[in-house]
């Protein structure tokens, strides 16, 4: 039998063919999935990322709950349109301590990952609670109940906790005082300096403008902090990434 | 496999599959098909070293041709910018004063400041910049902190009322539900209404006078003109930013209002921030 007529051994076999066709699709995942873990120039430490505060880690599970992602992304590609439009393209770090991350495939809405600071917190309230309003072209639905949802931060320690189980560095002292610092960040007459000095950049102030603590305040804040922890002005990127 | 069968009429091995008569053939691949792909692996193989791929122990092959995602967007991003840099080095230079009356650098600032605009100004301002309830129309002749070209590029580069930048506009209308009476509230709104021109009650309005002599005309002035050292709007001219009607205005006596624009300069270079200035300027209202 010849070279090429070989393959009928493979083909005649189902547990053998079976064996082959995995080794074959491993390769795949060996070649493209599994040197991400190790090879430097895919694990770039970028200065001035941090673990979400208990308040924007609330705020980013209503963000995944309302589905959010499914029109908006959270991702810059390196391209110059979207560079003009949006910012600074996103880093792999950035993302760093999503799980899972928000990068989306779908733009309905525009890109959101450098959305903070780039309106008010009146804005977002406005936008939110009927997005017409502010921009009439707009078809994103209404989200006015979330300033109708109050929430406590009963379980945010244990939220912490789970995202430290799969990596983010949460330390002892950020999971013990996550209930207070959830409370704070939303207060505006809270103790603001404990929570800044744990979260550097955090943003403070009664985000819905509303006494109660409601998800509002939390999808604000989450909101208010996207894309602005790394200071780009003292970003030199490597080209070689 | 040992005795394989031919099919008597072409002298093609069978596979001996056969469904209803009909026999499978191993006929070879075609020669076109099969070269094609062998080139395609062919290709592959240059491909990649062409163009970063192999993973090695600390970094991926980078290629002989050094490609790079980074590498390609500076690239083309310092391509427009090589290409726009006369205009954009004049922008930056040129007093802001002066630049209306430079024709083609104004014509170059106002179409990119209107791209500039619809990217992060047209959620607030809207995309026509009429504004919408708290966020001033930018159209009209009527500026809560000054219409003349460098008022408005200094109100786009360091906002107002934010906690970012030190430099924002900054002023605070006191909440007056803390230090007037609920029926002292409605006199000076009913008096404000009068001022405005709109239906009102006028022996509230009269007593509302007094009241806003004394409490609102520090920053509104006392023929309630405004004062744009300030940010106080104008409320004798029937422009409203949040509404005129007795509710709203009760509501804004009561409360205050405390509307907040992010600084720009954070996001934008000097030569953008002037193109914007120069945009908003030539809407309609901008002012000598």
């Amino acid at each position: 039998m010849s070279f090429i007529q070989k393959h009928q051994i493979l083909e005649r076999s189902p547990t053998l063919l079976f064996a082959a066709s995995f080794a074959v699709v491993s390769v795949g995942g060996i070649v493209e999935i599994a040197p991400l873990f190790w090879l430097e120039n895919t694990i770039e430490n970028v200065e001035g990322m941090r673990p979400y505060t208990p308040l924007e880690l609330t705020g980013r599970d209503i963000y995944i709950r309302e589905g959010c992602y499914v029109c908006h992304s959270q991702m810059i590609r390196p391209m110059r349109d979207e560079v003009e439009r949006y910012g600074h393209y996103s880093l792999a770090a950035e993302s760093q301590y999503d799980h899972p991350f928000q990068w989306g495939s779908k733009r309905t809405g525009p890109d959101l990952a450098r959305v903070g600071g780039r309106y008010s917190d009146a804005w977002h309230v406005d936008h939110l609670m009927d997005p017409q309003s502010v921009v009439p072209e707009s078809i994103m639905p209404k989200y006015a109940f979330l300033a109708n949802t109050p929430i406590n931060g009963a379980h945010v320690a244990d939220l912490l906790r789970t995202h430290s189980i799969v990596g983010v560095p949460y330390t002892e002292e950020m999971i013990e005082n996550a209930r207070s610092d959830f409370l704070a960040q939303a207060d505006p007459d809270g103790d603001w300096g404990p929570v800044e000095a744990r979260y550097p950049g955090a943003v403070f102030g009664n985000f819905d403008g509303q006494p109660e603590l409601t998800e509002m305040d939390a999808l604000i804040a989450y909101l208010q902090m996207l894309g602005t922890l790394v200071d780009f002005s003292t970003f030199t990127p490597d080209a070689s990434r | 496999m040992s005795d394989p069968k031919k099919d008597e009429i072409t002298g093609v091995e069978s596979t001996g599959h056969s469904w209803d008569g009909i026999e499978e053939l191993n006929n070879p691949l075609p020669r076109w098909w099969l070269w094609t792909l062998y080139l395609c692996i062919i290709w592959a193989i240059g491909y990649t070293i062409a163009y970063p791929a192999w993973p090695g122990i600390t970094k991926a092959t980078s290629g002989l041709l050094g490609y790079s995602t980074r590498g390609e967007v500076a690239e083309q991003i310092a391509v427009v910018e090589a290409r726009n840099a006369p205009l954009i080095n004049a922008l930056t230079d040129i007093e802001l004063a002066a630049l209306p009356e430079n024709d083609d650098l104004h014509r170059f600032a106002v179409a990119g400041g209107g791209a500039i605009f619809r990217t992060y100004c047209s959620q607030c301002h809207g995309s026509g910049a009429a504004g919408a309830t708290g966020y001033p129309n930018l159209l009209d002749d009527d500026w809560l902190w000054g219409g003349k070209i460098d008022q408005i590029a200094t109100t786009i580069r360091h906002g107002i009322r934010n906690d970012v930048d030190p430099d924002a506009l900054w002023s605070q209308m006191p909440a007056f539900g803390d230090i007037l009476e609920p029926a002292e509230i409605n006199d000076v709104v009913q008096y404000v209404r009068a001022m405005s021109g709109q239906g009102h009650d006028a022996a509230a309005a009269e007593a509302g006078s007094e009241i806003f002599l004394e409490q609102c005309s520090a920053c509104h002035g006392e023929d309630g003109k405004g004062n744009r050292d300030m940010g106080a709007p104008n409320l004798t001219d029937a422009i409203w930013l949040y509404g005129g009607s007795v509710e709203t205005l009760t509501y804004t006596v009561t409360n205050s209002r405390f509307g907040v624009m992010p600084p720009w300069s954070n996001r934008l270079s000097e030569a953008e921030i002037k193109a914007v200035a120069a945009y908003v300027h030539q809407l309609g209202g901008g002012e000598e």
